[in-house]
């Protein structure tokens, strides 16, 4: 099998004109030992640039600049957008001298180094080539874009895709570490799905961009399992470092599934058959994003990664069969199918597909010559590719259709459009002396010495073959739309677009023209750079027109145009028998593979996730409990070893409460007003169950709670059916309760078996307990916990509460408006009967006389928390109660004309006052939520101390008591809306007056 | 002497839990199991306050004060919601 691998490649660069340096060990610029670009990495000649980064990022800051910037107008908006591509742009023109001279520039960011994901960045001459064509072809592309959308479609959305696209392209080719890579190379997928998708209101459109979406995610997650198989062989995620070690990695028997992995994702992001089928479908989308797509871009990943894997992964004969035998077959029938395509778009997409299987088929080859050419034909498909992208826009913008048969005999009404179209399409053809040519021939030379499977030839004509069709189809875009007789019957009468329209596509023809007349001059630096890159040796490229008459590549060049003039002068008769004979319809085979798997997905999503949540906690539960059983039957254990402490008879009266009050709860939940009362009383034995254990702490605050939640559920429950309707059937009921009593007895007898037997770890007790005075500075250590050791929790947590509440309040405020829940809020009628006072003078006078009292006791609770049981969480709940009973004696509407405090301002302010005592601790040079305290005298008073945490513990006592007040207060007005009417004095019956308050409706 | 005199008082506080409990559980109307759980928060602050004692700890006491001043919040809550509805008018 090797032996068909030997490409024959060593000693014939004389032909091509490639010759390699690799063993004079200098580059060719400078001189400077740098031969290869693996042993460069560990050299001085590394820089250091932090700009990398700022490249990768700029597109994605960028993005939001369109959606400010078009309310300024499309212009500006699209100036904007350039603007910071260009930045981007002039950055990496500032690397690229250094690159040139064979450096790699390099930025390293330590992410998450325990998981070997590091924003490492590098740039060498593949990724200089590269982030050149997307930053460069960007800029014209945005060019293009601003005359090329139409005033209904939305602009400022274009771009912030265009840029977060470009942005995920940039961090593919500047990733020194695969798994960023990897990352990129999702948000490639995900932000061409939304550019394909830009039209949503066609479903070619959105079918087509779910399609892309389908295919390259699924690549990107075989490529996900590549790429973790060969940082694994290699011992690191570096690019940098994967990239010396290829004898390691072809001699481990993991090569051949991380290469079909890799090649999976780079088949099917470069739309290599059979995965081709994606990108014609993709030509829904807007001209611009195709002519991005298909030029610079996402295709181009595909090759990328090939290209940059190519020193590690290529010269196996697996390499060789798999990967030029794919591009081949694309090449050939992408060609094919290219030429039959009556829609400007659909040729040029299947174009692109040949013409990317050509360059893989290049990169399979795993010679150097061959590898090099593929970096010149990388460059050259972009210009000409992205050109006539650009001109079938025009052509559809003006003629208002793409369809071929409707073209025709454009050249005279559209002069300058004709001219580019036909530089570019003469290129694609390979016509000399423009670029398109140059790397043809150089291609069909490499293809003409590749030897496969002991057949010398076969490579040689078929890619002939492949050429003789790009010819026909590129003459066909030319012939027949542009040739030929003029018509009457255009959708719409067609003539040269404006400048701005046909500049972008100008200056890449441009190119093609340069490129193609002195490609000495414009492009062989980079491609030696590049291509040096890719070899991993210095690259010395002489490109020229005329090799003389003894080389194949001549021969077979003109075999082509001559063989493509005849294919299209015989085109409508083949035309006649394409149409005519059957073929495999790509969109209805994957409809038919996709559509059951959908069905099936959904049917295991629909019976797992069914939206009963009594099926989610039997899934659950049912796995915890088989995951116990599991680990208790397949491990060792004996029995405790600690003494049982006997039962004293209050705990066990306790106990008895537990137990029958949680059984009652199960038998009694239908009646909710009961339940919530059954649930008060387990709510008081844990309190007391808390002091017992001699946790005040947590017993103060479970009180205080308990408290809170019965006032809450009270206030829901006023708006709720009373009683829970029966759902469930005997037989689930049973099926329920036999799982809940499993799970019951299993997490007993564990705790059971925890509790008889020493903990096979140290708590984090014992330190708690040593270092709370001496780094805290409390000696309560459940509040020094709170406020200092997991400070940044109690943190995150009062910012949740906070959201919480504010979420509350947003969500009575929507019922408060006028709309449907509104409308049910005033149709409802109480169903209590109305008895009694509505403000009891009994009840008013208690609460006043108590709310001094319990704000002393929340004062005192906050101030001595630190060193005795309390804190902020305690303090606030209990002034919360204090200020509620208020609003249950006095009423809401009294009480909050009284409320001088808003309550969104004390949950703002204590969020703020607890960051603010974080942010301190820099100032002192100690990380966030460091703790300091100190000792303090002031007359009359004894010494005592003062401590940061102190201030944090405010915070969250602020925090606690906007919360709970908001919460409360946002429920309490839903009744105001359900058309109650409002006390003016405190109480209904004045003593004094001798007679009923007035009331008012409201 | 203060001992047995403790142990007397965990048990009759311990039965009156009991007997709250069996309050709460069945009773003819919902008024009643209210109560039942009002006093069985007195109970609680009886039997936190024995508990100093015995311990010999001011921190028992901290609890039973707080039990006190909040534990009535809510069976008012309680009277409020059943006969008008509406907690907070």
């Amino acid at each position: 099998m090797a032996s068909g691998v030997v490409a024959g490649k060593q000693g014939h660069s004389a032909l091509t004109g490639l010759a390699f340096a690799p063993d004079k060990g200098r580059a060719r610029t400078t001189g400077q030992p740098a031969a290869t670009r693996t042993t460069a990495h560990n050299q001085n000649g590394n820089r250091p640039g932090m700009s990398l980064a700022l490249i990768a990022a700029l597109p994605f800051l960028g993005a939001l600049l369109p959606g400010l910037m078009i309310r300024a107008g499309r212009t500006a908006c699209a100036v904007s957008t350039g603007a910071v591509t260009a930045l981007a742009l002039l950055l990496l023109g500032l690397n690229a001298p250094a690159v040139l001279r064979g450096e790699v520039v390099q930025t390293r960011i330590e992410w998450l180094p325990q998981l070997g994901l590091n924003a490492n960045f590098m740039l060498d001459g593949l990724g200089l080539l590269f982030a050149g064509l997307i930053l460069g072809i960007g800029l014209l592309i945005i060019l293009y874009a601003r005359f090329y959308l139409a005033k209904a479609d939305p602009m400022g959305q274009f771009y912030t895709y265009l840029m977060l696209f470009q942005g995920a392209m940039l961090g593919i080719v500047l990733s020194d570490n695969i798994l960023l890579l990897l990352v990129f190379w999702e948000l490639t997928s995900l932000s061409s799905f939304l550019l394909i998708g830009y039209w949503k209101h066609l479903p070619e459109g959105r079918q087509g961009a779910r399609m892309a979406l389908t295919v390259t995610g699924a690549g990107g997650l075989a490529l996900i399992g590549g790429m973790l198989i060969l940082g694994n062989i290699a011992g690191s995620y570096d690019l940098s470092v994967i990239l010396t070690q290829k004898v390691a990695i072809q001699s481990s028997d993991w090569y051949l599934p991380a290469l079909l992995l890799i090649l999976l994702g780079c088949f099917t992001k470069s739309a290599q058959f059979p995965f081709h089928f994606w990108l014609p479908h993709a030509m829904a989308a807007p001209t611009p994003v195709s002519a991005y797509l298909h030029s610079a871009t996402m295709v181009k990943a595909g090759l990328f990664l090939m290209a940059r894997l190519w020193p590690v992964l290529a010269g196996t004969p697996e390499w060789f069969y798999i990967v030029a035998t794919t591009g081949l077959v694309t090449m050939l029938l992408g060609a094919k199918i290219a030429l039959f395509k009556h829609d400007l778009k659909a040729l040029l997409a299947f174009s692109t597909v040949s013409q990317l299987g050509l360059i893989t088929m290049l990169l399979g080859f795993g010679t150097k010559a061959a590898a090099t050419v593929a970096v010149f034909h990388i460059i050259n498909h972009a210009t000409f590719k992205a050109a006539l992208f650009m001109t079938a826009g025009i052509v559809d913008h003006e003629a208002h259709t793409r369809d071929i048969r409707r073209l025709g005999g454009l050249r005279v009404l559209m002069p300058v459009t004709f001219a580019i179209a036909t530089l570019a399409a003469l290129s694609m053809a390979g016509i000399p002396p423009l670029n398109g040519f140059l790397s043809k021939e150089l291609m069909l030379e490499e293809a003409a010495h590749t030897v496969w499977w002991q057949n010398p030839w076969l490579v040689g004509v078929l890619a002939t073959i492949g050429a003789l069709f790009s010819v026909a189809y590129s003459f066909r875009f030319v012939a027949h739309v542009f040739l030929g007789p003029m018509r009457d019957d255009y959708p719409h009468r067609p003539h040269d677009p404006g400048f701005g329209l046909w500049a972008a596509p100008a200056l890449l023809a441009g190119l093609v023209v340069l490129i193609g007349l002195a490609p000495m001059a414009t492009a062989a630096w980079l491609v030696d750079a590049a291509a040096g890159a890719v070899t991993g040796a210095a690259v010395e490229v002489k490109i020229s027109h005329w090799h003389g008459l003894e080389p194949a590549a001549l021969w077979m060049s003109l075999a082509a145009i001559g063989g493509g003039l005849m294919l299209l002068g015989l085109f409508a008769p083949l035309s006649r028998l394409w149409e005519g004979t059957p073929r495999p319809e790509a969109k209805r085979i994957f409809d038919g593979l996709v559509e059951p798997l959908a069905t099936l997905s959904r049917r295991i999503t629909d019976a797992l996730h069914d939206g009963a949540v009594t099926r989610y906690f039997a899934i659950a539960t049912l796995a915890i409990l088989a995951a116990g059983v599991w680990a208790f039957v397949s491990g060792t254990h004996q029995q405790g070893d600690h003494a049982l402490t006997p039962v004293a008879l209050v705990p066990a009266a306790g106990w008895a409460l537990l137990m029958v009050t949680t059984c009652a709860i199960v038998a009694l939940h239908r009646q909710r007003l009961l339940v919530l009362i059954l649930v008060g009383v387990v709510g008081l034995m844990v309190s007391v169950g808390f002091a017992y254990l001699s946790a005040p702490d947590l017993a103060l605050t479970q009180i205080s709670v308990e408290v809170a939640t019965v006032i809450l559920l009270l206030l829901a429950l006023n708006y709720l059916p009373k009683t829970t309707p029966a759902e469930s059937g005997g037989a689930r009921r049973l099926r329920d309760g036999v799982i809940a009593t499993l799970a019951g007895l299993g997490a007993g007898g564990l705790i059971y078996a925890l509790m008889t037997r020493d903990f096979a770890f140290d708590t984090i007790a014992a330190y708690h307990l040593a270092n709370a005075k001496t780094e805290g500075g409390g000696t309560n250590v459940v509040n020094v916990i709170l406020v200092d050791f997991r400070g940044y929790d109690t943190f995150g947590e009062i910012t949740v509460l906070g959201i919480a509440a504010l979420v509350i309040y947003a969500l009575t405020e929507s019922i408060l408006r006028p709309g449907p829940a509104n409308d049910r809020l005033r149709l409802w009628k109480a169903e209590s009967q109305d008895a009694g006072d509505r403000h009891p003078l009994m009840l008013v006078v208690a609460t006043r006389l108590i709310l001094p009292l319990a704000i002393m006791v929340g004062v005192f609770i906050f101030l001595r928390g630190h060193n005795l049981p309390g804190g902020g969480f305690i303090a606030g709940l209990v002034v919360a109660i204090a200020l509620v009973m208020q609003y249950m004696a006095s009423g809401f509407e009294w009480t909050a004309a009284r409320q001088k405090i808003d309550y969104h301002a004390l949950i703002a302010s204590g969020v703020l006052v607890a960051a603010a005592t974080g942010i301190g601790a820099w100032f002192n040079g100690l990380p966030f939520m460091t703790s300091a305290y100190g000792y303090v005298t002031l007359w009359p008073l004894e010494t005592f101390e003062l401590a940061t945490a102190a201030l944090f513990d405010l915070g969250v006592f602020l925090t606690v008591l906007g919360a709970v007040m908001l919460s409360l207060a946002s429920l309490s007005r839903i009744a105001l809306r359900a058309g109650e009417t409002v006390n003016l004095a405190p109480y209904d019956i004045d003593p004094a007056a001798g007679r009923t308050v007035k009331e008012e409706a409201r | 002497m203060i001992a047995l005199a403790l142990n007397f008082a965990f048990c009759c506080f311990g039965l009156a839990l009991l007997f709250n409990l069996y309050r709460v559980i069945r009773a003819p109307v919902l008024t009643d199991r209210v109560l039942a759980l009002d006093t069985m928060v007195i109970n609680m602050i009886a039997l936190l306050v024995l508990f100093g004692i015995k311990l010999g700890s001011g921190m028992n006491f901290e609890a039973a004060l707080l039990f006190a001043m909040t534990g009535f919040v809510s069976t008012v809550a309680y009277c409020k919601f059943m006969l008008r509805g509406d907690i907070i008018e």
